[in-house]
């Protein structure tokens, strides 16, 4: 295949990964939808009842069969549909690396799509272990996103590597992080969700005295604060590899592992977040809907390093590629 | 410090206890805290915030100088409040000192509890099996006796800890107490005994190394004293006289720029050739310094950090006479190389500077002057303004060898050279010729005697890290209920100490008792078979 060729087949893919996402995001709100609507079934039948509602609200009601299928079905189409981005996705990235000649890791935009692809294979993987359909739509949005502003914002051609990053700490280093970008996302989402979740049931609880609503099929907030401490269990450590890594590099090219560059301080203070976060799990009155705040929190921190200090900040870190 | 102790006392802090020992352990017991620990953590990462912000002395002091210029009052008072040395000021010292004071007085009782968990066996199974979460009772026809020893030995070959015995038990049941995953806590307290190593491996490097920085001309040769670095700082325990002794000279500086597409300009390779010594008098070497693979001399390291052009030029004065011949360091000021230097020539009568400018790829803009427009030397050209009087060498101040004092001078001349060209001065008193450029490279050498300490220690951090947060402490018994008819009725059951909502720790310790439960039932079957 001529350069050219592997050029236009690397943007079609990422072109087509988005648009087959869009039908996923599509997919993945129409069964929350169904969630809603057998929400309000149940809010309606309830009413109806006499003077059983105090019943209703303790017993979870079960889905009608009709109802259960619906929402099942397009969250599985949902899923088929993000399988099919991840492999036109994960297409594009490796076309890209072919086209460049190395991993694709040069610039801001390649950084984008690799994160966006990382992201989905988290969230994929996950799903091959536990059920975490109900995480679709708060995932494939911030994808759809990343993925929206590389191909926008953040486009450059394929060029060779700058000296500094010819090294095989590249890949070693951007590896980790970019995995880490995708697996702090999904946290950030599944505690955002616990965040609205409980809000929404609590204040649903004090107006009608039901706790269903928009986020019914959506586990409960003690599941969701599980799976975030699963998630974030999973990345802290990848994410310290992925700061001892770059330290190492740093060693080997600027003379020192570590010199408080704004990219190192940023990395320090996101992986400080989420220790934080892991310690508030075992403090007493910081479980809960605290720590939750310190994940999204750490999420911004992650994003700040990523965006604030490659555009903003007089870096050694800057790499964007984007004049 | 850990993730999977219980939430302690919701309780408020009672109040400080007067008295001088009873305050003291008053305050110990508050600072090792799990939710001071907490505190700190969030403090360390706000303090860290405005050193990724406002220029930093360490890494851009030249910029710091900007922008106290730019806001003299506020950058003054930052200033001495430490703000652009963030990570050197007191107060952001008092924050992480603290938070690992509070982690040894947290690691050093936890070390000692979890030595004696290690050393305790598994405590008796409790009364009632059936409140624990996934238990499963089944019938078999073995005896309690041979049954329990079938699982105890199972549980043993997959190393768990196991005692049994009816002790402990207001029943008197029979029972097989096992425990597995002690490595979490271990993990934990290797983790954090590994970032005080970190903290320690700094502190030897900050106390014990050195670092300087030297730009050495094409040609030019570089000995290790600390006179000969334009720049150089030790910590406070280096003997600045007896740095280790190598030298190396730049034989040659190859460099090539990307022509096409949007990185037009972005640097393809450099290279310094180098020919080393150990030391004076041992043999030389011929090494190739690159961006990301440094020299290693005598376990100092040689970076390659910059690079440039070093245009050389012939003075004569009006005899003919040479008084200057050299190759002088041009900084560049942007992307394309546009470079400036100055020539002070002491020997010449008056004596005489030259202010260059010096362009690889010269383009001349009407409005802006003449501009670099490539990296590599396509075009070179040279503007030169040459000064005759006084250049204040003997005043004994020192001066940059980047700038031209001109205030007692006065200018003779603008002029515009291509290499090879001479420059007669207006006045008749002699010329300049702009014989061509070197290149020059600058290094970084730096001695960092914590750093493979650091680095052991991160490896540990990392391996503790993942023992903590990946293993599951958890336990199993099992436990013979008293004998209905010919079958015994056994029960298995378990705990696992970590959240207990997680569907995967969960998952983990259900296969564990089904594995266990297979196996008592696998063994019955064989038994039966025998029979």
């Amino acid at each position: 295949m001529t350069t050219a060729a592997l050029a236009q087949a690397s943007n079609a893919a990422i072109y087509a990964a988005m648009i087959t996402l869009t039908f996923a995001m599509v997919a993945f709100a129409v069964s929350f939808a169904a969630g809603r609507r057998r929400a309000t079934a149940v809010a309606a039948s309830v009413g109806t009842g006499e003077g059983e509602g105090s019943v209703a609200v303790l017993t979870r009601p079960s889905d009608s069969p009709e109802q259960q299928e619906a929402g099942r079905r397009s969250a599985n189409i949902a899923m088929s549909l993000t399988w099919l981005s991840f492999v036109l996705l994960l297409a594009g990235v490796v076309m890209r690396g072919i086209w460049a000649g190395r991993v694709p890791w040069g610039n801001m935009y390649e950084f984008s799509i690799s994160a966006a692809l990382a992201t989905l294979a988290v969230f994929l993987f996950l799903s091959l272990r536990t059920d975490v359909r109900w995480l679709g739509l708060f995932i494939v949005i911030p994808v759809l996103l990343t993925l929206g502003m590389a191909v926008t914002v953040l486009y450059t051609e394929a060029a060779q590597l700058v000296p500094a990053l010819k090294s095989y700490w590249l890949v070693i280093h951007v590896s980790a992080a970019v995995i880490c970008s995708g697996a702090f996302t999904i946290a950030a989402a599944a505690a955002g969700l616990g965040l609205l979740k409980g809000g929404l049931e609590r204040r649903a609880l004090k107006r009608t005295g039901s706790s269903d609503g928009v986020l019914a099929r959506v586990p409960s907030v003690e599941r969701l604060e599980a799976f975030t401490n699963r998630v974030v269990a999973f990345s802290f450590p990848l994410w310290t590899f992925a700061v001892v890594a770059g330290a190492i590099w740093a060693e080997n090219a600027w003379g020192r592992y570590w010199g408080w560059d704004p990219k190192e301080t940023w990395a320090f203070i996101t992986w400080v977040i989420f220790a934080a976060y892991l310690h508030a799990r075992s403090t007493a009155g910081w479980r809960g809907s605290k720590a939750s705040w310190i994940v999204i929190i750490g999420w911004l921190a992650f994003l700040i390093n990523y965006f604030g200090v490659n555009f903003f900040v007089n870096s050694l870190h800057s790499y964007a590629g984007v004049s | 410090m850990s993730t999977d102790e219980e939430p302690t006392e919701q309780a408020p802090a009672p109040l400080p206890p007067l008295g001088g020992l009873g305050f003291a352990r008053w305050a110990w017991r508050q600072l090792t805290s799990m939710k001071t620990a907490l505190i700190l953590l969030f403090l360390l990462a706000i303090a860290s915030i405005p050193g990724s912000i406002l220029p930093q002395q360490g890494n851009d002091p030249l910029k710091v100088k900007e922008w106290i210029a730019g806001s003299p009052e506020v950058g003054r008072v930052l200033k001495s409040l430490g703000f652009f040395d963030v990570f050197a000021a007191p107060w952001f010292a008092a924050v992480y000192l603290l938070l690992f004071i509070s982690l040894i007085g947290c690691v050093i009782p936890r070390a000692r509890q979890h030595w004696r968990a290690m050393l305790a066996p598994p405590p008796a199974a409790p009364r009632n099996l059936d409140r624990l979460g996934g238990t499963v009772t089944l019938d078999v026809t073995a005896g309690p006796a041979e049954v329990l020893a079938d699982a105890a030995d199972y549980l043993r070959r997959h190393r768990w800890r196991v005692v049994s015995g009816p002790s402990g038990t207001a029943d008197g049941a029979q029972w097989v107490a096992a425990e597995k995953g002690y490595l979490r806590e271990t993990g934990n307290l290797v983790f954090h005994v590994a970032l005080l190593l970190i903290l320690a491996s700094v502190a030897v490097g900050g106390l014990f190394g050195w670092k300087g920085n030297v730009i050495v001309k094409e040609g030019g040769g570089f000995a290790n004293t600390v006179t000969q670095y334009d720049a150089w700082g030790g910590g406070r325990l280096v003997d600045p006289d007896s740095l280790t002794p190598f030298s190396f000279s730049l034989d040659s500086f190859e460099v090539d720029f990307e022509r096409e597409g949007s990185q037009r300009g972005a640097p393809k390779y450099f290279e310094a050739r180098v020919t080393y010594r150990d030391e004076p008098g041992s043999a030389e070497q011929r090494a190739v310094i690159e961006v990301n693979a440094p020299l290693e001399v005598d376990r100092a390291k040689v970076f390659l950090v910059g690079h440039g052009y070093a245009p050389s030029f012939v003075v004569k004065d009006s005899s003919g006479k040479v008084v200057f011949k050299d190759a002088v360091v041009f900084l560049p000021q942007d992307g394309n190389f546009t470079s400036t230097g100055v020539v002070k020539v002491p020997d010449a009568d008056p004596q005489l500077g030259l202010r260059g400018l010096f362009l690889p790829t010269a383009s001349v803009d009407k409005i802006r002057g003449g501009e670099s427009v490539f990296p590599a030397p396509d075009d070179p050209a040279m503007f030169l303004s040459a000064w005759t009087g006084d250049l204040g060498l003997d005043t004994g101040m020192p001066q940059s060898v980047y700038r031209l004092d001109s205030e007692s001078m006065t200018q003779i001349g603008l002029a515009t050279l291509r290499p090879g060209q001479v420059w007669d001065w207006p006045d008749g008193s002699g010329s300049v010729m702009f014989t061509g450029f070197d290149r020059w490279a600058s290094f970084q050498i730096a001695y960092d005697p914590g750093k493979e300490a650091a680095l052991i220690a991160s490896i540990l951090a990392i391996a503790g890290l993942m023992l903590s947060l990946f293993v599951r402490r958890r336990r199993i018994w099992v436990k013979v209920l008293a004998p209905s008819g010919a079958a015994t009725v056994v029960q298995v059951a378990g705990l696992t100490r970590s959240s207990s909502l997680d569907d995967i720790d969960l998952g983990a310790l259900t296969d564990d008792i089904d594995a266990l439960v297979r196996e008592i039932s696998r063994a019955e079957a064989t038994a039966k078979e025998h029979t």
